[in-house]
């Protein structure tokens, strides 16, 4: 029997007639760092609340490393740690309150090495007596951090864990969910940083309206549905016709001497190059880009981008 | 093969230690309000109905008006605090959202009750206790059964735990909240014989009286203590075991399921 850190199966959940979550399915490995995306009511949030046990599973199945989060709770939530979307904070206790209580709730004794290592890696210790209510929404967001991961989650689950954070916080946040999981803790992401995603994980999964929409490595997603854009610069504006490249079926783009192409399916730079060399035309420039996961992000989930200019190939 | 291997150091029942000595570490973080409020109030009617009004009251033959008020102030104080603990804590833990926290944990429904219940009946008899001792001062009580005080105040303690809980379930704003405590609790509280004994009301309304719940805890403990009341301890001890199971099993079925708590 293959071994799988998390496998969903047919997993739904409505809420009254609205659907938030469809005939979902999927497996993460042991070790992978992977990434839920989709925009707002995509139904990650439930997705997740359903793994953990914050809300009941409409029907389908969700075990975690092999045991059923019904028939073995106990042991299942023993193994995941969560970080929530929103931020849940216990407001009558100081952080190192709150840290050894959290410890308490999952059956682990008070390890004052871990906690400190913790409280260290997070930038937490200057703020210990602090009561909860008197901190600021980063300092809150890597409390979070820290309870999720008191009691050593072989999974851990992070809800969109660097919302409102700013960059120098995220990056740092980024780099110890590495360490995370470099020392062999598995990570499931939301987030609406496609470029967390991006700089993270492995694998990426994308739901829409309650289905999943994508599930793929992240470079095989990227060259499937984005493509590399390649803008050759010319001596003059061509003039030559765009059926020139019909047997590569390739679509065309021109801009004054400039023409751009989007090398999708296996097409190649070479191909693009030798059809031009064949029809004497000269070229002064080649520049390539990589596309974005925004771009398969907006793509597949049919928004339009609002903040950037779409120079991709969709 | 199946790898799961959760941290080793694993402590079953920890989970319910956790949070029993986080629900008396909040009340206590807030003991002007939990403890010595209650206290106060109970002073109060103590000194009013003890040491002013009460020389000049007399509703049961052979006692002060002191004697007979106070296991009346001693229980409402227990049934008010331990149904204040439960119910504020619980639902405050659902308002904010940190009673995910709790959902996500493995922490078992019966653990949860019992959690909750325990840090209420701590509360609701530390308040109890003090009340009792306070009360030395006005009048000295005879204490004729002292194992059947133990057992009323627990179940009384008890009681206002689970009902604490299922109010807490129920109520989803502040004011449906308060509703249960100043619609049903403060109501059958004084209508229960507190501050008289029912004997001395017209038949119908003794009748009526005899039909609130809180009569048989509130008689049944002045009953241990004085060794008189109105109706005969047996059925007041019956009734108000049966009350508590009745409503435990409520509150049992509601944090199984997880009624409004996981939706």
């Amino acid at each position: 029997m293959s071994l799988t850190a998390l496998k969903i199966e047919n997993l739904s959940k409505s809420y009254g007639k609205r659907l938030a979550v469809k005939e979902l399915s999927l497996e993460i490995s042991p070790g992978e760092i992977f990434a839920l995306l989709g925009p707002n009511g995509a139904g990650k949030s439930t997705t997740i609340n359903m793994i953990t046990g914050a809300i009941r599973i409409g029907s389908g199945r969700i075990e975690v490393f092999g045991h059923s989060i019904r028939k073995d709770y106990l042991l299942t939530r023993r193994l995941i740690g969560v970080m929530h979307q929103e931020i849940v904070i216990d407001t009558f206790f100081t952080i190192n309150r709150a840290i050894k209580i959290h410890s308490g709730y999952y059956g682990v004794p008070d390890d004052p090495a871990w906690r400190n290592t913790l409280l260290e890696r997070l930038g937490l210790v200057p703020h210990l007596d602090k009561p909860m209510n008197k901190l600021s929404g980063g300092l809150k967001r890597r409390f979070m951090i820290a309870k999720a991961l008191i009691h050593k989650p072989r999974l851990l689950i992070l809800d969109e864990p660097t919302a409102g954070v700013d960059v120098e916080l995220r990056h740092s946040l980024w780099e110890f969910v590495r360490e995370i999981n470099a020392k062999g803790t598995t990570v499931l992401l939301t987030t609406h940083y496609l470029e967390e995603a991006e700089q993270l994980c492995e694998r990426i999964a994308i739901m829409d309206n309650g289905s999943l929409v994508a599930l793929e490595n992240k470079e095989k997603l990227l060259d499937r549905l984005a493509g590399r854009k390649m803008t050759l610069t010319l001596d003059t504006p061509p003039t030559f016709s765009g059926d020139i490249f019909s047997s590569l079926n390739i679509s065309t783009q021109v801009e004054g001497n400039k023409i751009i192409f989007c090398l999708k399916d296996g097409i190649l730079p070479g191909n693009i190059l030798q059809i031009l060399q064949q029809n004497n035309i000269q070229v002064l420039d080649i520049e390539t880009e990589k596309p974005a996961l925004e771009d398969v992000f907006l793509t597949l989930t049919g928004k339009k981008p609002l903040t950037r200019k779409n120079n991709n190939c969709l | 093969m199946k790898d799961s291997t959760p941290h080793p150091l694993y402590v079953a029942w920890l989970p319910f230690v956790t949070l029993l000595k986080r629900e008396i570490l909040r009340f206590l973080r807030v003991s002007f309000q939990t403890l010595l409020t209650p206290v106060i109030t109970a002073s109060l009617y103590l000194f009013v109905f003890g040491a002013t009004l009460g020389e000049r009251i007399s509703v049961l033959e052979g006692y002060s008006y002191a004697q007979f008020v106070i296991p009346g102030l001693i229980l409402m104080g227990i049934i008010n605090n331990s149904f204040a603990n439960v119910s504020s804590s619980l639902f405050m833990s659902r308002y904010l959202g940190n009673i995910v926290d709790l959902l996500v944990a493995p922490i078992t429904p019966p653990q949860l009750i019992l959690a909750y219940t325990l840090a209420a009946m701590i509360r609701g008899l530390l308040v109890g206790s003090v009340i009792t001792l306070i009360s030395l001062g006005f009048a000295s009580m005879p204490w004729v059964h002292p194992e059947l005080c133990l057992v009323m105040v627990f179940l009384a303690s008890f009681l206002f735990a689970q009902f604490g809980l299922i109010a807490a379930i129920y109520s989803n704003t502040f004011d449906s909240l308060s509703m249960f405590n100043n619609f049903i609790i403060l109501p059958l509280i004084y209508f229960g014989g507190v501050f008289y004994p029912i004997s001395i009301l017209p038949p119908f309304w003794e009748q009526v009286s005899r039909i609130n719940p809180l009569f048989y805890l509130i008689d049944g403990f002045r009953f241990a203590i004085l060794g008189v009341g109105d109706a005969s301890p047996f059925f007041s001890f019956g009734f108000s075991l049966t009350l508590s199971l009745s409503l435990f099993v409520w509150a049992a079925i509601l944090i199984g399921k997880g009624y409004r708590l996981r939706p």
